[in-house]
């Protein structure tokens, strides 16, 4: 990936999506390791670098006699608001885009400064693989344990840890071998990767000067690894990994019944008008699995008990599938003639539990606004939106020792266990093996806000999962 | 250095393995898994049809550009065999190029859509806008806009804006609240977890959404190359009478007239954006068909919006004020 004929050839191939995120602390260089990812895989355009290279020049970056990318300050290229080129911090999450010839990426660039669990667990929330990183010269921070605990909570699949500045500890071997056995030791108390859900890479890099970013460095040549754009080009994305499961999961969104009104265009193009008179399909996203012609599938509506039934077509704009897999948006259609309406669930016969009202939850406190007992909030899951009363707290993660300690309210970056009563039953299952059907939001009712990022969790009871948040 | 924490240490860990195996493990991936078109396509329907079950009336907004005729597309996808289930709303600058207002209205009397227009014109007329120095009149769009939305009651209205496009685009969620001013405030926004989005609002708020924020420019090329999409004829290699200014190649139009001292000169060019014919500039290409299109998009040093906005160029922030009040 060297030469433009690389990024003609990923234009013209059918690549992959992997979407990854990064999250930081203050000053240790991410803003700069994105850019130098973006202008090392040539996605930063010839227009972009001159007005980067225009501000760089005007703040006298990189001194007298610097040349190429070291004449530029990186950071430029990432900072989108006016505010953050003025005070030369990040505030908001922003997406990147770049490509390889093997994997189109979608990067969320996810800042460490204000609000930070806030960021983390929004980028992390949609993220296959996230790049935590550390400052060479200072090690773990507490706000290091504080990610590496956000996506241990969120089981993300994969974790790498750049442990970047290397240059400026001379590239170390013993500086860099420390840290390492320090973010180890953090992984292991969490219990990262323990549930064989998660992998972590530790990777020795200069962002500045691109030491094992994009291309191996020679500078390094006690690490034997690869470099950071190798791991993210080769790990197994999150949705080949739940197209794999054998639980297909799907929240109709809305039911397709057009009776008279039938597109135009289609018509047009010789639709048989009579045929689709009384067609009526559920449209939706699949989650989680595979669907194929003749399933039995169980559909689960509140008021009613589960009902199976069978699938008799899965259409896609006029084409007919056999199957479809996770994350396609599809319609199905039923043998039986039931009551189906948004917010219910078509799950794979046999594999989901009955809904409940009753909902024992991870949260991420997201809000300036605390949690307390007793508040009425709203719950979104999939497709439903439901009111909860917030019937008690259970207890809040301490970052030191990462114990769950008592607590009765929830604040801004707090994760938390709490027990909240819902006004109508949800299919709630547990995250840990549903990362869809096993999130949803907290929002406050009153203005709408988006107050927490929820993980059900199992009943007490079902296992003694107390010990941690989740 | 790859660590896998299992109690067995001396198990190589999936990574490992998968470098060492590399291409051949990628391969089995990229076999196994959707094409990174198939995956956005389906993202942008999950969202289409999430802002429809939700909101009592959407609206898109379609000017006849590739990003809104690609949205155009994947709602007539997302409610198949039915019909799109919302208007268009276009805000007409009355400095469009006529074959783009020519496939505006082609295209919404082949799918049956109610098309809503908001006229700049009418605005600057009746003496509720002043037309700028610089002619351009594509900032002028926000208040026509923002009343078509008061007016129609819109609560939610689609929009093709792409999170490539522009730095400050970048930190756009995928449904943006608007206060009771169409105002963005980029500081204050929601956090969007997984794909649960929150699109509650208050009376006179309305939502923006932009279900292609993840597309880049040559998605959209592939897309519409992959699904036979129509576009008006200007996104392709034609003859043009054009001269030069801002190092952009300006079509000669009643409203884009040169200085006496810009020379008029006949060149082989396509758009890469379509928008005012007073700020929009083409790019010499010969590229005739999608093909030519897609080879060349992937081969391109400038992004669009630099190559071809003047509107873009007036300050490094010019897409971030626009959109603070209220813009897409």
């Amino acid at each position: 990936m060297s030469t433009e004929t690389s990024l003609l050839e990923t234009g013209l191939r059918e690549s992959t999506l992997f979407r990854f995120a990064t999250a930081g602390s203050v000053d240790d260089g991410k803003s700069t390791l994105v850019g130098r990812l973006l202008h090392d895989s040539k996605a930063i355009l010839a227009d972009q670098l001159d007005a980067v290279a225009r501000t760089s020049a005007d703040r006298g970056f990189g001194g007298a006699g610097a040349t190429g990318s070291q004449a530029i300050d990186l950071a430029l290229l990432t900072d989108g608001l006016r505010a953050e080129r003025e005070q030369g911090i990040t505030i908001d999450v922003a997406y990147r885009y770049f490509a390889t010839d093997r994997r189109s990426f979608i990067l969320a660039d996810c800042p460490g400064h204000v609000q930070y669990t806030k960021n983390t667990v929004t980028g992390a929330s949609t993220a296959d693989a996230v790049v935590v990183l550390i400052d060479a010269r200072k090690g773990v921070l507490e706000q290091t344990r504080r990610h590496l605990s956000v996506l241990q909570l969120l089981r993300v699949a994969h974790v790498i840890v750049a442990v970047n500045k290397i240059d400026l500890v001379d590239f170390s071997e013993s500086v860099f071998r420390e840290i390492e056995t320090d973010v180890q030791k953090v992984a292991r108390e969490l219990g990262l990767g323990a549930d064989g859900i998660a992998d972590l890479v530790v990777i020795p890099v200069s962002a500045l000067d691109g030491d094992n970013v994009v291309d191996r460095s020679d500078r390094t040549p006690w690490y034997s690894g690869p470099a950071l754009l190798e791991v993210l080009e080769t790990l197994p994305a999150a949705d080949e990994l739940e197209s794999h499961l054998e639980s297909f999961r799907f929240p109709v969104q809305l039911v397709i019944r057009p009776q008279g009104a039938l597109a135009p265009d289609a018509i047009a193009s010789g639709l048989d008008v009579g045929a689709y008179r009384d067609y009526r399909a559920y449209a939706g996203q699949i989650t989680e699995g595979t669907v194929k012609l003749g399933d039995k599938v169980t559909v689960l509506s509140p008021g009613h008990e589960p009902r199976i039934t069978t699938v008799t077509g899965i259409d896609f704009a006029g084409s007919e599938l056999a199957e479809a897999t996770a994350p396609q948006s599809v319609a199905i259609r039923l043998a039986d003639e039931i009551d189906i309406a948004r917010g219910d669930t078509i799950a794979a016969a046999g594999t989901v539990r009955e809904s409940s009202a009753d909902l024992y939850a991870a949260l991420c406190w997201l809000s300036p606004k605390p949690l307390r007992e007793g508040a009425k909030v709203l719950v979104k899951h999939g497709t439903r939106t439901v009111q909860a009363l917030v019937r008690n707290v259970t207890g809040k993660l301490d970052l030191a020792t990462f114990n769950v300690e008592a607590a009765s309210s929830l604040e801004l970056n707090d994760i938390g266990n709490a027990q909240l009563r819902l006004a109508a039953p949800l299919p709630l299952e547990n995250y840990l093996h549903h990362r869809r059907t096993g999130a949803f939001l907290v929002i406050d009712p009153v203005d709408g806000n988006t107050l927490a990022a929820g993980l059900v969790k199992d009943h007490p009871g079902d296992h003694e999962d107390e010990r941690y948040v989740i | 250095m790859s660590t896998q924490i299992t109690n067995e240490d001396t198990e190589l860990s999936v990574l490992e393995k998968d470098l060492a195996e590399t291409p051949v493990a990628a391969q089995r991936v990229a076999a196994e898994r959707l094409s990174s078109l198939d995956t956005l396509e389906s993202e942008a329907i999950h969202i289409i049809r999430e802002v429809v079950a939700e909101f009592e009336k959407p609206a898109l907004l379609f000017s006849g550009g590739k990003d809104s005729v690609v949205m155009l597309h994947l709602a007539t996808k997302a409610f198949w065999p039915g019909k799109v289930p919302f208007p268009v709303l276009h805000v007409d600058t009355g400095h469009n190029f006529p074959e783009v207002i020519d496939f505006r209205d082609r295209t919404v009397e082949r799918l049956g859509l109610k098309l809503v227009v908001g006229s700049v014109q009418e605005f600057i007329d009746r003496g509720e806008l002043a037309e700028r120095a610089d002619g351009t009149r594509n900032p002028l769009q926000t208040v026509p806009l923002l009343d078509a939305i008061q007016r129609n009651k819109f609560d939610a209205v689609f929009g093709g804006g792409r999170r490539d496009e522009d730095k400050a685009r970048a930190k756009e969620r995928i449904l943006s609240l608007r206060d009771e001013f169409g105002q963005w405030d980029p500081r204050n926004q929601r956090p969007e977890l997984w794909n649960l989005y929150n699109g509650r609002h208050t009376v006179g708020q309305h939502v923006r959404a932009f279900p292609i924020s993840n597309w880049t420019e040559l998605d959209v090329w592939r897309y519409i190359e992959r699904e036979g999409i129509e576009l008006p004829g200007l996104y392709y290699a034609h003859e043009r009478e054009v001269y030069e200014r801002d190092g952009m190649w300006r079509a000669v139009g009643e409203v884009s007239m040169p200085k006496p001292d810009e020379e008029v000169l006949t060149k082989l060019v396509r758009y890469r954006t379509v928008g005012d014919m007073s700020c929009t500039g083409a790019v010499l290409s010969d590229a005739r068909t999608v093909a030519d299109v897609v080879v060349e998009v992937a081969a391109s040093t400038l992004t669009e919006r630099g190559a071809t906005r003047a509107d873009d160029r007036i300050s490094e922030a010019a897409m971030e004020d626009r959109k603070k009040d209220g813009y897409f």
